[in-house]
């Protein structure tokens, strides 16, 4: 069963590492991160996986950095990379610089110009964020939103496909409560110009993790699609932010129902609360018991 | 070592083997540590002279091979292993058929077994286990599992008679995960491991069995009701946390 003794190369351990700060449950990666480098004792492996590990955690897990200079915060996503540590803020049209080990943004400086989309764009842009700021906040307590342009940005006028990515992060962390979550959204709306239709593509995930005398970890996941009408930049924000809405408000209610089914249907398959006699088990009688155990069974099973 | 068990608690419940092996590879000296304070889930043989199934744990191996609570032989055969005294083996086969009748009753399937083994001062020590395969392809009555496994780590150790009277010492680890996926809803998966200690002082005269049985049928409800209300209720919290249904939401406005 012992695996074998023989060392690892650094390699192997580097992946290892890797492996560890990845799976780290939402806000936990400092955490996993102390533990690993006591468990590794080589400051060298951790930092190369540290330093691999901890960009990619932060984009899936599209934590929030607040900005020096009270320009706000800003999500980290692959959406608005503009380079390895370099990320766009659409709201404020500034670019962030962070540090991915330590989890701060440490510079901030305006964007470009071609770096941000075109006016035409920049109105749906605007018109939706502001909507969708407006549900976030109305939904979600510690949420954030933003709304990137990922195809289409330089597009000057009506005749041309372009297609936003709505994504919202609400993350609650309180170890001192053994308890940490987030909710992730990815939404992907395709304006289509030729048919005026908007295509929505959604991407749910929620995780918690409780570990308070022992490790329990919830992970769902959803995805659900959806279109609507392609309208003026104001209208196709309501619009979208309505389907947003239903959707995430159905799915919120589905994992309710997950819950609500389990003390009594799901968990039930894994282990009864009594007895199929629901009686306690007899086990002062199982001198008799053993004598008529075949019968028992039999009966066990018929029921 | 601290370190390690922090990882532990951390990763996600159902990578726990790959959690472990990673562990072990990166800590070759603390395997002996590490193996013997972080469960698994089970595995199971099947025994070639009953054709029935049994579980496997560090209780009943030797070497490579594990013994059997059926047929009390070594799989695969091994020479010089050891055995209980043929008194502690008449209990162990006791409590193996009474258990598996009580695995029936609680899991409607799923498969058990008991060992016992002889324990330095004068007592024993015995390990009933249960492994339950709750998915609606394994024994899941009612197929609402995607997946769903369920195991059951007990280890009592009976102190010596003293008046009448012995010391149970119970130990109890039980890992789960559950996974439903439906179009509407999407996949929804819980996993995790918690570990509780009872320990009691009990009349020998109801005899062994029947105390540690009824121990562990206790123990078992009280696992079973805090991963359901607890734990679980702890993660449909920090959801609603997240994003409170709407009722709520909607009934915050007339008072701010």
């Amino acid at each position: 069963m012992a695996e074998e003794e023989t060392e690892l190369s650094e390699e192997q351990k580097k992946e290892i590492a890797k492996w560890f700060l990845l799976n780290a449950p939402a806000g936990e990666i400092q955490y996993v991160a102390k533990d690993l480098k006591s468990v590794l004792n080589d400051d060298d492996v951790y930092n190369e996986a540290a330093s691999e590990a901890f960009p990619f955690y932060n984009k899936s897990h599209m934590i929030c950095l607040e900005l020096p200079g009270r320009f706000g915060d800003v999500l980290i996503t692959s959406y608005g990379e503009l380079q390895d540590n370099e990320y766009l803020d659409p709201k404020t049209a500034q670019v962030a610089i962070v540090d991915h080990v330590k989890q701060v943004c440490t510079e901030v400086r305006p964007a470009t110009d071609e770096e941000l989309p075109s006016a035409y764009i920049e109105e749906y842009r605007c018109a939706l964020e502001a909507e969708m700021l407006k549900y976030v906040g109305e939904a979600y307590p510690k949420g954030f939103c933003s709304v990137y342009c990922i195809n289409g940005k330089d597009v000057e006028g009506p005749g041309s496909d372009f297609e936003f990515v709505v994504v919202i992060s609400a993350a609650r962390l309180s170890p001192q409560n053994f308890c940490n979550g987030s909710w992730r959204s990815i939404w992907n709306i395709e304006f289509k110009d030729d048919i005026q239709i908007l295509e929505l593509k959604g991407k749910l995930q929620v995780g918690a993790h409780y570990f308070e005398e022992g490790n329990v970890q919830l992970d769902a996941k959803h995805e659900c699609r959806d279109s609507t009408m392609f309208q003026s930049p104001d209208d196709s924000a309501i619009a979208i932010a309505s389907v947003i809405r239903h959707h995430e408000t159905e799915y919120l209610a589905s994992l309710e129902a997950s819950y609500l089914n389990l003390p009594d249907t799901t968990f039930k398959d894994l282990r009864r609360k009594l007895p199929v006699t629901r009686t306690l088990f007899p086990w002062h009688n199982t001198s008799q018991f053993s004598l008529t155990r075949e019968i028992s069974k039999e009966l066990g099973i018929g029921k | 070592m601290e370190a390690a068990m922090g990882l532990m608690r951390r990763m996600p419940p159902r990578h726990s083997e790959t959690t472990l092996s990673a562990l072990l590879s990166l800590l070759p000296h603390h395997s002996s540590d590490l193996l013997s304070q972080v469960d698994l889930p089970l595995q199971v043989l099947c025994d070639v002279d009953s054709g029935k199934e049994f579980i496997l744990c560090e209780y009943n191996r030797d070497a490579d091979s594990y013994r059997s609570p059926w047929s009390n032989k070594y799989h695969p055969p091994l020479e010089d292993a050891p055995y209980p005294s043929s008194e502690l083996r008449k209990l162990e086969i006791e409590a193996n058929d009474i258990f598996a009748i009580y695995c029936d009753q609680y899991y409607e399937g799923g498969i058990s077994s008991v060992y016992m083994w002889e324990d330095d001062n004068e007592g024993f020590v015995a390990c009933f286990l249960i492994k339950k395969d709750g998915s609606k392809t394994g024994h899941g009555r009612r197929g609402y599992l995607e997946e769903g496994a369920w195991d059951a780590i007990h280890v009592i150790e009976v102190g010596p008679e003293e008046e009448g009277a012995t010391r149970y010492c119970l130990t109890s680890t039980v890992m789960l995960s559950l996974t439903t996926d439906d179009e509407s809803s999407g996949t929804f998966s819980l996993s995790g491991s918690i570990r509780r200690q009872m320990n009691m002082n009990l009349a020998v005269a109801d005899g062994h069995l029947c105390n540690m049985g009824k121990m562990i049928e206790e123990m078992e409800g009280k696992l079973r009701n805090s991963l359901d209300q607890v734990y679980f209720g702890k993660t449909r919290e920090m959801v609603c946390t997240l994003r409170p249904p709407s009722e709520v939401a909607q009934m915050r406005l007339p008072d701010s």
